[in-house]
């Protein structure tokens, strides 16, 4: 394999970097000057401590340019010892994810001198999906909270223009991090219905409508050519691979209520089983979508409705209790041969009064009954902060470190359990964040 | 996203116009009396100034009010927007000035105490507004009001109703605890606090300032005691930093209320006093620990007697909290000198009683020094004597009122705090239980219910430093400060929270990082 290295030494180098620059500004932030200690806590052998004046990166396939994706590899070794000092991976993402733990295995001495211990480290994830939901329709979030949060904007208008999302997904690239983009529909879409007259449905009072409106109107025309249109500029836009269609929470009662809907379900054969409405949207909803060329993730509803999709739908789990416990919605998705996400567990928004953190960092995504297979089929999860309660004055302290224990659950191996030695390097950890 | 089990009309809410300058006051608390009329008066910043009027008895040598009249007007004006050229000028009257009168003795230079006046009215008519009050005190509830009365339309003219307000407050000790000890807070997030606290006519600051986990108190008289049991020398507040607070306060109508906890929560205190702390023993031999101050020893009180002779100097206030709340019985009955002492003293193995001996020797020593005390309700409970006007705090939640007859009955004044434990977050719009109680809902006399000089919310610092004190503490301590403040009456959820996300939006937009309330925007 073609090999490059780049020596760095906390000081950018000059035209050695055949791939953007912003690619080492990132590295750049996260390195010391290092020296090795012999013997951890020696202190006399700290005076003769050989100096590390670089640590070496070697990246075996260049993709400076290129976003991450669900199939990238984070694999990446560390080799601290008296010859060498450095990181090998693969991809440019292993190399993100071996400099953040270079970062934190550098530390200082009362005299405030900088060391790092020989270590020898081969590190990988446990699961390639390992996310945050952020909710930026409950409460806008400005740029800054947004970008804060991923490690120029209007507040007068609370939008996010076209350059504010470029801004963030570029920011997310550099440190490796997808941006999935999720538009929730049928439901979850009052918002939309002031932009687009005609795209809700109106719901009535016996024979007249009562002026209010309900999830987007599955059965006209024009709502198809509205999502075609829709969904070509966002999977321009996104440049994942992966799209978020929702799907969650449709409230069939507007529906019900509608005589033109009635006459259609009728029509349809569908009888009063509005699931099967539900279906035929998602479902024309689905092959629009895939027609550009995208995947797509959905909340459980559309996989508990019985919608039908393609087999590389991703599902995401987020009913703790109904219509099942989610360890058994887990069993039945794979079973079913789809890959899933988890995130029951992990409702961060869900506040309560003490340490909560570490209910969430014992929680086992593949405690379910299943085969290896089935198994494999779980890709990971995600922390969710919804934003009924949040906006940019606690988003932060709300996260933070709670979201840490799930980072660390979707990363380290099953075996790494213990609550005590997890809540020592939390705590040190979350002084790190403040830092 | 939670199953919305609102329903419809919490969805209609939802695409309701949010907040923007409703019509009628957006008042927080809620005063007395208003009176608004559809009337309109229009303000400019260069056409518009507070003064002093001329039959007031305080003047410009009062730096209180100096320093308030140009904090209101920068809020007013939000000084953070720069402004275009003159106002625009449009038919409706203008209003030029706020006249403030002062009619008793001012009290300018004073502390404000549980007896301060907080009384004012307020007549805003064009072209001159009128804010009337007997002392300082009221001014500052006052211009607070004048501030929130005023919005800008949509056209951003600063617009304000004609009005007539009477107010003053339903109880007169409006408090917020903070906890120093299980977190250090640095003076800027106390200064924030406080000025929160104004925007909301709290006027208590109880200062939970050192507990088992650190000492950041920096005693004169004692400096070893934060030299060894703060976190680190920069976890300190030196007097310099206390007088900052102090004084901050005072500007804002607030008093700082310290709180030095013990016999027990004081595990810091015997970092830096060898002998204060009572030896555990196991068995015969010491173990090495250390339980609650130890009762037994004259060298105890010594240095209680000197340490709260500096704290008397120090903190300004009538009152100090001596606190006297879970005291562990454990250590002393482990030790040996402990019982041979509760043997003489004929105490049996009653260990209220040794506790009671503690308090009742640290009570005089309080009154030594001229203060008043304030006590955590164990030490009712446990049956001390306490001398007459010793306020006893509240908190245990289970049957709270209850508590409330009983001190009553016993002739005590009593500070509420079981309902309003602040630091107990759970999902969802907590701040309806803060606002659903009622302080003097429990069975009692009308003399009773009078002993009920107020309420505080609790923020106890388990789980909360700088990072999360002010989304944690605001807009929730809004709702125990409406309670404390306005009448009984004032109960309506709805309206309260209409008014209370403006509010919000208001605390924001003056740098508190007031957590929203439901779903929504503020309009700046």
């Amino acid at each position: 394999a073609d090999f490059w290295s780049q020596e760095f030494s906390g000081i950018l180098p000059p035209g050695l970097c055949f791939a953007t620059n912003a690619c080492y500004r990132t590295a750049v932030q996260s390195g010391y000057q290092v020296a090795e200690s012999i013997v951890p806590g020696d202190i006399e052998g700290k005076q003769h401590a050989p100096e590390k004046s670089s640590l070496v990166i070697l990246v075996g396939t260049p993709g400076c340019n290129e976003l991450p994706s669900l199939e990238s590899g984070e694999n990446y070794t560390l080799t601290i010892n008296d010859d060498h000092c450095f990181l090998l991976s693969e991809t440019v993402w292993g190399a993100l994810r071996g400099l953040e733990t270079f970062s934190q295995l550098v530390w200082r001495s009362p005299e405030g001198a900088f060391f790092i211990n020989k270590t020898e480290i081969e590190d990988f994830p446990r699961f390639p999906h390992r996310g945050l939901l952020l909710d930026t329709s409950r409460h806008y979030l400005p740029l800054t909270s947004i970008l804060d949060t991923l490690g120029s904007y209007d507040p007068a208008t609370h939008i996010y223009t076209a350059q504010d999302v470029k801004e963030v997904i570029e920011y997310a690239r550099l440190r490796g991090i997808r941006v999935l983009a999720e538009f929730d529909t049928p439901g979850h879409t009052l918002s939309w219905g002031p932009g687009v007259p005609g795209l809700l449905t109106p719901c009535y009072s016996g024979s007249h409508p009562t002026g209010t409106f309900g999830p987007v109107n599955p059965i006209l025309n024009t709502t198809y050519e509205f999502m075609s249109a829709f969904f070509l500029e966002v999977s321009s836009v996104f440049p994942d691979f992966y799209l978020h269609l929702g799907g969650d929470e449709v409230d069939f009662t507007c529906w019900k209520s509608n005589p033109d809907i009635q006459a259609f379900m009728k029509k349809q054969g569908f009888g009063n089983d509005f699931k099967q409405l539900e279906s035929f949207y998602i479902q024309t909803l689905l092959s629009i979508v895939s027609a550009y060329d995208k995947g797509y993730v959905v909340w459980q509803e559309v996989f508990d409705n019985k919608v039908k999709v393609r087999p590389d739908t991703i599902i995401q789990v987020w009913r703790e209790e109904t219509p099942v416990h989610y360890t058994k919605e887990m069993e039945l998705i794979t079973r079913a041969g789809f890959r899933a996400l988890l995130s029951a567990p992990w409702y961060l928004n869900h506040i309560t009064y003490g340490p909560d953190w570490s209910e969430i960092y014992m929680v086992e995504p593949l405690d379910f009954k299943g085969s290896p297979q089935q198994k494999a089929l779980v890709i990971g999860g995600e922390a969710c902060m919804w934003g009924e309660y949040v906006d940019s004055t606690n988003l932060a302290p709300r996260l933070w470190p709670r979201a840490g224990a799930v980072a660390e659950r979707l990363w380290s191996s099953e075996l790494v359990t213990s609550v005590d030695f997890a809540f020592k390097r939390l705590t040190r950890f979350r002084c790190e964040l403040l830092r | 996203m939670e199953h919305r089990g609102l329903g419809l009309p919490a969805l209609l809410a939802l695409l309701a116009p949010c907040c923007c300058a409703a019509p009628g006051p957006t008042l927080w608390p809620m005063p007395l009396s208003v009176k608004t009329s559809p009337r309109l008066l229009v303000l400019s910043r260069e056409n518009f100034s507070i003064y002093h009027d001329p039959s007031s008895t305080a003047g410009p040598s009062c730096s209180l009010l100096q320093e308030a009249f140009r904090r209101y007007y920068d809020y007013i004006f939000d000084f953070n927007k720069s402004q275009l050229g003159p106002a625009k000028r449009n038919s409706a009257v203008e209003l030029k000035q706020l006249l403030v009168s002062v009619v008793l003795e001012p009290e300018c230079d004073l502390y404000p105490s549980i007896t301060s006046d907080e009384s004012y009215t307020l007549a805003v008519e064009g072209p001159v507004a009128f804010l009337k009050a007997n002392r300082v005190w009221g001014v500052l509830r006052g211009l607070e009001t004048f501030s929130q009365l005023i919005y800008q339309d949509s056209y951003g003219t600063f617009t304000v109703n004609e009005s007539n307000i009477i107010d003053s407050p339903r109880f007169p000790h409006r408090g917020i605890l903070i906890d120093t000890a299980r977190h250090f807070l640095p003076i800027k997030t106390i200064l924030k606090t406080l000025d929160a606290m104004a925007f909301n006519k709290f006027n208590v600051l109880h200062w939970h300032i050192v507990d088992d986990q650190s000492f950041p108190y920096q005693s004169v008289a004692f400096p070893e005691l934060s030299n060894k049991g703060s976190y680190s020398l920069s976890h300190v507040y030196t007097p310099n930093d206390v007088r900052t607070v102090i004084e901050y306060a005072r500007l804002r109508g607030i008093r700082v209320i310290p709180e030095f906890d013990s016999p027990g929560h004081t595990q810091s205190w015997g970092k830096g006093q060898k002998n204060l702390l009572t030896p555990c023993y196991n068995g015969p031999k010491q173990s090495g620990t250390f339980g609650p101050i130890n009762p037994i020893l004259n060298s105890t009180y010594c240095f209680l007697s000197q340490f709260f002779k500096e704290v008397s100097t120090v903190f300004p206030d009538q009152f100090v909290h001596l606190g006297g709340d879970e005291v562990e019985f454990t250590c002393w009955e482990s030790n040996p000198e402990v019982i041979a002492f509760m043997k003489k003293k004929g105490f049996g193995r009653d260990f209220q009683r040794l506790q009671s001996f503690y308090i009742q020797k640290l009570l005089g020593i309080v009154s030594t020094v001229n203060k008043g005390a304030i006590v955590w309700q164990e030490v009712f409970d446990d049956h001390a004597k306490l001398n007459p006007g010793t306020v006893v705090q509240v908190w245990k939640n289970e049957m709270y009122p209850v508590t409330q007859a009983a001190v009553t009955a016993a002739g005590f004044p009593v500070i509420l705090s079981a309902p309003w434990y602040l630091d107990w977050i759970s999902y969802g719009q907590d701040w309806r239980n803060y606002y659903k109680v009622d302080p003097l809902d429990f069975d009692g006399s009308q003399e009773q219910k009078k002993l009920v000089i107020g309420g505080e919310a609790c923020l106890w610092g388990e789980y909360v430093d700088a990072t999360n004190l002010t989304p944690r503490l605001w807009p929730r301590a809004s709702a125990v400060g409406e309670r404390l403040w306005s009448q009984q009456n004032i109960k309506d959820l709805e309206d309260a929270y209409d008014r209370l996300t403006i509010h919000r939006c208001r605390m924001a937009r003056r740098g508190i990082a007031a957590e929203p309330l439901f779903t929504g925007y503020c309009n700046f």
